[in-house]
Order: structure tokens, then sequence, then C-alpha cells
């Protein structure tokens, strides 16, 4: 038994840097320093915490931490990560530092007062990201849920662009509308449990007999709340206005990780709390996704605005994700687990390569004004080509595996969806090359000499990403040994198994 | 004649009276005594010193009272005792929602009288006309406020207003109850009408809390003429057991008789329908007024309500809850709904707290020990959030009067962060934001709701949720107004509060933010604190 609280270590390293930076004054012209110090510290705190994790072990959490908090509502203070859990932090931990880096210089010389504050918000969301994913106890888990908003609303609304107070309040709204669901859903729940003082615990509230129409709405007041996070189609409007209003930084971790948010409660709630309402709920579920694939890519192509082109990919991407966990096979949940990881990662990319062509040009995300730019900077062009091809899946990039995998599993179980879905990777490579080639090919624009190609900074921030799309391109299997053993303990709790090897007869098979 | 003279005793036999129960009540109401003579007798320049001085005094006083006494004194009494089983029938109960209730009210007070006794420099206090009987406007007031005139006289009728309240949730019988009601009730229309700028607009909203307040009372009197013609008595603990053996004769008046009492207690909470004077009364009193109003009557309302309804009438569940269910969706929706439209920041925290009560309304419904204890805890956070909410709004000035319009607010985060920050957080928990007291409460009335099991009560807290929803569109608001807009009007600033309302924005944050991240402590205390002495 592990003593050591790594998971509140983790998470507390970049709220005490938020409260440093808050708290201590004169200190606002080295706030970049410290809340970069902090979540570097924490990545490798985190690290160190992978490390100690055991991939064979038996038990369903590691690492665990449990405290009474509020007995008298059966809260407690659980945290506790499986391998899923773990693989989404560890991006997190991954992301934050490099966004930071990527947001070194977001806010110009005349706002620098207001830099500290941009800083710490930053570090209070990664705070919450970690708490989100390590919690085991359904109470726990929603206060971080709903808490999370709150830094994201101001990191919208304070520091994003025109239209941000439009963006910010639609993007509170729908969470919390989707949120509030849910915490009607959350203490229905506890009282159909077994209750006591630490009755929101997931292990004691897994399993549990219910009626069939209390399983199924119960269902839905996650499923609902989990959907307008993911963001699937039709509850996804808010998230194309919230990423294109956004720094690219906030948007990465917008996007990149509060997102998964919903995906990682698909799997850990739903699935594993209600899975006969999930069965019950899959073809609309699956149809949905199928919708949000296609229509996603479809919307992607047509935007002018190259953070809501990025917004709209991610819309298609977590399509997949959600069809992936819904195909209910072991295969799909790898896929998906791995997607998550992988999807994060190459946002991140998009959304911050992005961000550098923007300053370059005067801050304009519409891509009209583009055209020609690989030959103003061509080191950026050529990492935003990176970016691009590993958002389609290009074969070698982290999103291939992932992408074949779920795609893998589904046809295990159902082949036309899976056909369906193919037509995705087809819409992707379309929206990306086509971004590309008005971005970045054609004669080279005129009066752009001044503009210089990346910086070591931003040479630091390309690096680690690209890096990551490569290792998890070729070499998946630290990933996937991380996230298989906890998908078989999940499958075998809920009693699901794979579809056995399919006999000759595949309907709509065109073999 | 001799009928009636039989039921006389042959001798005269004192009431039993606890004192010791009864001293932190008694310690108040003296003090408000003493502060009458105060005004009579004390030479104006050092009036208002001497009069802030006895009533934080008092109010020590009577907690620490309630601490070392009457917290050991769980009893019924100032009643006689039964003929038949000796037990006394108290007209005043002290048990622990009595008592939890009194420290609330006692806390509230003390946080208050901080913000009441805020000068700003000035001779007097800032927030109360100089001279109350003068026409606004008119020469006499001028000479008034040249000759150095105050309204000192507020305390004693704040602590009058303490007192009742804190008699009101103790009360064992209806007549006691109605007495208390009156108590707490007529200071607060004269303070009301006491704001030292927009006088007429303050003038107007005591004149319409004192008829409107005086109509519901007339309602309270007659459901209590038929519960007593129901039951033969006014004595809750009688009304209960009238019910537990129905007389076919006279069902006809308990529904009646219950639903007209319910009338003239929801109408202080400011229950839709019975809302209407909330918004006009909030945003014309002066606002530490507003804020002690909206906290301690509500806790002392919502005490009586409880006492009522679950010791009187428990046993007519069946009849009272579909009624009170329903008032407190119409409540929610229509506090949360018409609070969207709003402009003055004080009309607009009012139809929040209308909201509120609608929340409240729900853990009361619940008719359990957790719902006891849930509104118990709801009435703590809730009041502690908004005085110190309405601490905040009293210090954000334009050319010397309050800025409440909306638009004032307009980039104040910017120019005070610090300010706009704390009020930025309690508008977070008004809206029950996890980590702040506002959800620790609303879960806490929520839940027992929900354990409940009926489809009515999971549909009351779903309209609760969305309720929930729309509020925080309206909190989410100003907060955009406060930090996403720049300023439009340059002249408005927040000017530098004194220590005393420093410390009551400061208690009243952190305890919002102690409530949200470690409640247990205070939830057990409430736990313990739910049971009624029937």
């Amino acid at each position: 038994m592990n003593q050591f609280p790594w998971l509140t270590v983790i998470g507390l390293i970049p709220l005490l840097g938020a409260v440093v930076l808050w708290a201590v004054p004169g200190i606002g012209s080295r706030a970049k320093e410290i809340a970069l110090g902090a979540s570097v510290v924490t990545l490798l705190v985190a690290v160190a915490a992978a490390l100690q994790f055991n991939t064979g072990g038996t038990e369903k959490f590691q690492l665990v931490e449990q405290h009474p908090w509020i007995p008298q509502f059966g809260v407690s203070y659980a945290l506790g990560v499986d391998g899923i859990a773990l693989s989404l932090i560890l991006m997190s931990v991954i992301l934050v530092p490099i966004c930071l880096l990527a947001a070194w210089r977001d806010l110009p010389e005349e706002q620098q007062g207001r830099e500290r504050h941009y800083f710490a918000l930053m570090l209070v969301l990664e705070t919450f990201m970690i708490g989100v994913f390590a919690a085991t106890d359904v109470f726990l888990f929603y206060v971080f849920f709903e808490a999370m908003l709150i830094p994201v609303y101001f990191l919208i609304g304070q520091f994003g662009g025109p239209r941000r107070q439009y963006a910010a309040m639609k993007f509170l709204l729908f969470s919390l509308a989707g949120g509030l669901i849910m915490l009607a859903a959350v203490i229905a729940l506890y009282v159909q449990g077994p209750g006591g003082a630490d009755g929101f615990l997931l292990t004691k509230l897994a399993g549990l007999q219910m009626t069939e129409s209390t399983e199924r709405l119960l269902f839905l007041g996650f499923f609902i709340a989990f959907a307008v996070k993911a963001p699937m189609v039709p509850v996804h409007t808010w998230l194309p206005d919230a990423a294109a209003e956004s720094r690219p930084a906030t948007a990465t971790l917008l996007v990149g990780v509060l997102d998964k948010v919903g995906t990682y409660g698909m799997i850990r709630f739903c699935l594993e709390l209600f899975p006969g309402a999930s069965r019950w709920a899959t073809p609309v579920v699956i149809a949905l996704a199928l919708v949000s694939i296609v229509y996603g890519a479809l919307l992607a192509i047509g935007q002018k605005d190259l953070m809501r082109l990025i917004a709209f990919t991610s819309i298609s991407h977590f399509g997949f994700i959600v069809l992936g966990i819904f195909a209910l096979t072991t295969t799909s949940w790898a896929g998906s687990s791995l997607y998550m990881v992988n999807h994060g990662f190459s946002t991140a990319a998009l959304f911050l390569f992005a961000g550098m062509l923007m300053r370059r040009n005067g801050g304009s995300k519409m891509i009209d004004s583009y055209g020609g730019w690989q030959r103003v900077v061509p080191g950026l062009a050529g990492v935003w080509l990176i970016a691009g091809l590993s958002c389609i899946a290009l074969p070698g990039l982290g999103s291939f595996v992932s992408e074949f995998l779920v795609l893998m599993g589904t046809f295990q179980r159902y082949q036309v969806v899976a056909v369906v879905a193919t037509t995705g990777i087809i819409l992707a490579a379309l929206y990306i090359l086509l971004m590309y080639k008005r971005t970045m090919t054609g004669p080279k624009p005129e009066g752009l000499d001044h503009v210089r190609d990346l910086s070591p900074r931003e040479k630091w921030v390309a690096a680690p990403l690209i890096a990551l799309f490569l290792v998890l391109g070729f070499f998946p299997k630290p990933v996937l040994d991380l996230v298989n053993p906890a998908v078989k303990t999940i499958f075998s709790s809920i009693k699901v198994t794979d579809p056995g090897p399919m006999a000759g007869t595949v309907e709509g098979s065109t073999k | 004649m001799t009928a009636v003279l039989a039921g006389i005793p042959a001798a005269f036999t004192p009431a039993t009276i606890n004192f010791g129960a009864l001293l932190p009540i008694l310690v108040v109401f003296s003090a408000a005594v003493i502060g009458v003579l105060v005004e009579a007798f004390v030479p104006r320049q050092s009036r208002f010193t001497v009069q802030v001085s006895l009533t934080v005094a008092a109010l020590l006083g009577a907690m620490l009272a309630l601490a070392a006494v009457a917290s050991k004194n769980h009893v019924a009494t100032a009643g006689m005792p039964s003929v038949d089983t000796g037990l006394v029938k108290g007209a005043v109960v002290i048990d622990g929602p009595a008592l939890f209730l009194q420290a609330t009210v006692l806390i509230f007070a003390l946080l208050a009288v901080f913000t009441f006794g805020e000068r700003f420099g000035g001779v007097g206090a800032d927030a109360f006309t100089p001279m109350a009987a003068a026409v606004p406007g008119s020469v006499r007031e001028t000479e008034a406020v040249r000759g150095g005139a105050l309204t000192a006289e507020v305390f004693p009728l704040f602590l009058f207003s303490v007192g009742g309240m804190m008699l009101f949730p103790a009360s064992g019988d209806l007549l006691t109850m109605f007495v208390a009601l009156e108590v707490l009730s007529l200071p607060l229309y004269i303070m009301c009408g006491l704001a030292r700028r927009r006088r007429l607009l303050s003038q107007e909203a005591a004149l319409k809390y004192f008829l409107l307040g005086a109509f519901s009372s007339a309602f309270f009197l007659f459901g209590v003429a038929l519960l007593y013609g129901y039951a033969g008595s006014v004595y809750l603990a009688d009304i209960s057991a009238a019910i537990a053996q129905p007389d076919s004769a006279l069902t006809g008046l308990l529904v009646p008789g219950i639903l007209l009492v319910a009338i003239g207690l929801l109408f202080k909470v400011g229950a839709a329908p019975f809302h209407m004077w909330t918004p006009d009364v909030y945003q014309g009193a002066p606002t530490p007024v507003t804020g002690f109003m909206a906290a301690a009557t509500k806790a002392a309302a919502f005490g009586a309500i409880l006492r009522f309804l679950y010791v009187g009438v428990d046993l007519a569940v069946w009849d009272w809850r579909p009624v009170l269910m329903i008032i407190s969706a119409l409540t929610m929706v229509v506090g949360a709904v018409l609070s969207v439209t709003q402009t003055d920041i004080k009309r607009l925290l009012a139809y929040s707290s209308i909201a509120h009560a609608g929340f409240i309304l729900v853990g009361v419904t619940a008719l359990s020990k957790a719902g006891l204890s849930g509104t118990l805890f709801y009435v703590l956070a809730y009041g502690l959030t908004t005085i110190a909410a309405f601490a905040i709004v009293n210090l954000v000035r334009s050319g010397g009067s309050e800025a409440t319009h909306l638009s004032q607010w307009a980039g104040l985060g910017k120019r005070h962060p610090w300010t706009a920050g704390i009020f930025a957080f309690l508008l977070l928990a008004f809206a029950g934001i996890p980590l702040t007291s506002g959800f620790t409460a609303k879960f806490a009335v929520f839940a027992p709701a929900l354990a409940n099991d009926t489809s009515g009560s999971t549909l009351l807290v779903l309209i609760g949720l969305l309720s929930s929803a729309v509020t925080v569109f309206v909190y989410a608001r100003i907060i955009v107004l406060m930090y996403f807009t720049d300023a439009s009007d340059d002249d408005v600033a927040v000017i530098e509060p004194s220590p005393w309302t420093t410390a009551t924005i400061a208690v009243g944050s952190v305890l919002t933010l102690t409530l949200g991240v470690a409640p247990a402590a205070v939830l057990d205390v409430v736990e313990r604190a739910s049971q009624f002495i029937r």
C-alpha cells in the first residue's frame, strides 16, 4: 500500500503556484517563470507518481487516498487512478507547461499587470483537471467538474477575443445546465446506493440493483452533462464560439483536456455505473457519434476562421472517441482511451501553431488572410503540416493507431457504422489539406519581410509535441499497457465480452 | 357562569418560567429598553458611541448567555403545567432548532450592526437620515443636518427586532408566534423608512412593507382563529394532538387554518405569490437594513415555518405538502426569471432572495430530519453571504450616494480588484458553484427532497436545478459587467470602509468559503440541533 499522497501533491503544486502569484505582491514581472516552474514541477512529480503505478496491478484503482470529507452527505475525499485516468492526467500535466510556454507573449506590454491573473488561472485550472480525473468519489468528481468552469470562464471572458463576453457566457450556461442535470442524478444515485458516510464512493455505487426506468433516468442525467462537455452534436454549439474567442493556450486546455472529461465520464460513470441503460441508449448514442463525425468534418471544411475550424475537427474526433466507447469492445476502448491522449496533443499542436501564425499576421484568424506563408515562415509551415497530418491520422503519427483501433473495434460489433465512420477520415484529409493549401501555398505575400520564423521559445513548444506524435505513432505500447488492464477490469465488472471472431457472412461488407 | 369559572384554578398559580432558557432573549430586550432610555438621557454628541457599544455588548452578552446557559436548558417554558401530566405546555420552546436559529440571528445581528454603525467619517450612521420626521428636502431637514442631528434610535429598534426574531422560531403557541412576528416586524418597518438618501423611495418602501405586512398579519390571525376553533387551543402541541384524533364536525377548519397561517409566514420569507413587497422594500430600505432583513428575517421566519409545519401540523402533511410544493416551485421560478431583467443591484438581490426562499422551501417540504437540518444550514449559509454582499453594495458609491444601477458596476474589477473579487465570489456562492457554501446548502436541501422519492419531489428538485441555471446567468452577468466590460462612468468608486465593515465582509466571505470547502463541522451541529421538543 502506497502511503504517500501522490495525487493530492500533484494537484496541490499548481494551486500553490497560483496562490503565490496572487498573494505575493510585486511578483507580477516574474509571473510567467513561476507559473512555468510550478507546472514543470507538477509534471516531474506526476512522472514519479506514474512510475509507482503498477500496470499489472489487480486493484481497480491505485495510488488511492481516502478521507472522510462531508460524512453527513456521504462524501469522501477519495482519489485514485486506473490506467485510463492516469494517462489522461499525464496528458494534462504535459500539456500545461507547453501551453504556458506558448502563452508567454499572449498579453501585450500594456497589460503586464494582468499577466499574473492569466497564468494563475491556468494553474488553478490544472489543479481542477487533475482532480477531476483522479476523483473516485462521485460527489468529489462533480465538485471538480463544476469548479473547473470558473477559471475557464474567466480565461475566456477576461483574456479572449472581441466576442469573449458572449462566448464565455454561452460556455458557462451550456456547461452548467448540463452539470445541474447531472447534480440531480448524482443525488438520486446516492439515494439508490447503500448510503452511509462514504456512500458516494464509486466502488459502493457500481453494480447497484435499480429498476430499469430509474437506471435509464440516472444514465440520462449523467450522459447529457457529458455530451455537452464532450461535445456531441446537437449540444456542441458552444465549443466553436468558446474556442474561437479564447487564446490559443486556453483553447488547447479547453478542447484538449476539459472536453475529455466528457468522454472520460462516459467511461467512468455512464458505462460503469449504468451498463444496462448504456446498452439501451447505444443505438442513439452511436447515431449521434456518427453525426458528430461527419457533420463536424463537413462544417470544418466550410469554416473561414482557423480557430473555429480546429474546434469543428475536434467535434469530429470526439465523435470517434464516443463511437469507440459505445461500441463496447476491448479494442475500441483501447482505441478511444489512446485517442483521448493523442487528440489532446494533436489539438494542442493545431491550436498553438495557429496561435503562432496569428501573432505573425496581426492576430487575424481568417484563413483567407493567409496564403503563401510557407515562403515566409518555412519552419512554422513544416510543424503546421505535421500537426495537420497528425490530426488526420497519418500512419506513423499518434492518432493513426488510435483511430485504427476505434474503427477496428467498432467493426467487430457494428460493421455498417464502422464503414460510415471511415468517411470521417476522408473528410479530415479534405479539411486539413484545404486549410494547409489556403494558408501556406501560393505566391509569397508582399510586405511580410519583417516576419520571423520560429523563435527558440516556439521551438520548445513544437518539439515536445512532435516528439510525442512520433513516439505514440510508432510505439504506443506504454500507453496501451497502461490502458488495457483498466479496460479489462471494467469489462469484467460490467460483464461484457468481445463479440467472437466473425463468420464469413458479414452484412454490409463489400469484401 | 359557574361553568365558565370551573376552568379557573382556585388559587393563582404562577406560570413556570425557566429564566435560564430565556436569558438570551431577555438580555436583548432589556438592552433595547435601556437603549430607549439612552436616547432620552445621553447627550447628543456621545449618543452614537453609547448606542453602538450597548448594542454590540448586548449581542455578545446574549451569545454568551446562549452558549453558557440556554443551551443547557432544552425546555418548553413560560406556561402552565398540564393538569393531567404535569408537563409544561410552553409559550416558548427552547430546543435544538430554536437555539440554532437564535445563535444564527445573533451572529447575523452582530455582523449587521457593524454595517449599521458605518459612518464613513461623518457624525452619525451614514445610511440613516439625521431626522426622519422632517419632510425630505425641507428647511427643517437642512437645519437638523446642520445642528448635528443623528438617528441613533435605530439601534434600540434594531435590538427589538432582533429580540422578536429570537422569539419567533421558539414560539410554542400561535399567539406568541404572532406577538414575536409583530415585535420583529414593526421596528423593521420603521428602519426601512430611514434611508439618508433617496428618502421618498425609502418612505414608500416602509409604507408598502407596513401595509402588506399588516395585511399578512391579518391572514395569520384569521388562520390562528380557525385553528383555535378546530383544536380548542393555540398551542402547537394541542393542535397536533387534535389532528391525531380528528373531530369530524370541525375538520373543515383545519386546512384553511393551516393555509392562512402559512400565508402569514410565507409573506415574511418572500415566497411567491406573496413576494410583491420584496423588490421595492429591498431597494428602498437603507442597504445595511436590507442586508440584515434579508438574512435574519429569513432565518427567523423559516424557523417559525418549520416549527409550525413540523410540530403543529405535521400529521396533516398530505394536506399542506402539495400546496407548499407548488409555492416552492413558483417561488423559485418567479425569483429566478424576474431577476434576469433587473437593472438595479438591490432589486436583483431581492429577486435572488426570492429564488433562494424557494430553494429553502424545497428542504422544508421534505418533512424529515434531513430536511430540517438542510433548511437550518441553508438559512445560515445564505445569510452570511447576503450580509457580506449588501455590505459591499453599500461601499460602491457615485457622488456620495450608492451606485446601485448595474451599468455603474461596469469595469469595477479593473479598478477595485479586491472588492470586485470578493463580490464575484459571493455571487458564485449565490449561484451554488461547488466549493462555496451555496453549493453545500443547495445539496443539503435538495438531497432530502429527492430522498422522499415521490415523483412530485423529484420534479420539484428538477425545477430547482433549472432555476439555479437561470440564476447563474444573472450572477454571471454581473461578473461580466465587473470584469469583462470597460467602465462607462468614471466617478463610481469604492469608498474606504471602516475596519468594522471590513470585518463583516471578511467574516461573511471566509465563512462562505469555509462552509463550502469544509462544512462537516457545521453540518454536524445542525444535525444534532435538528430535534424539536414537542
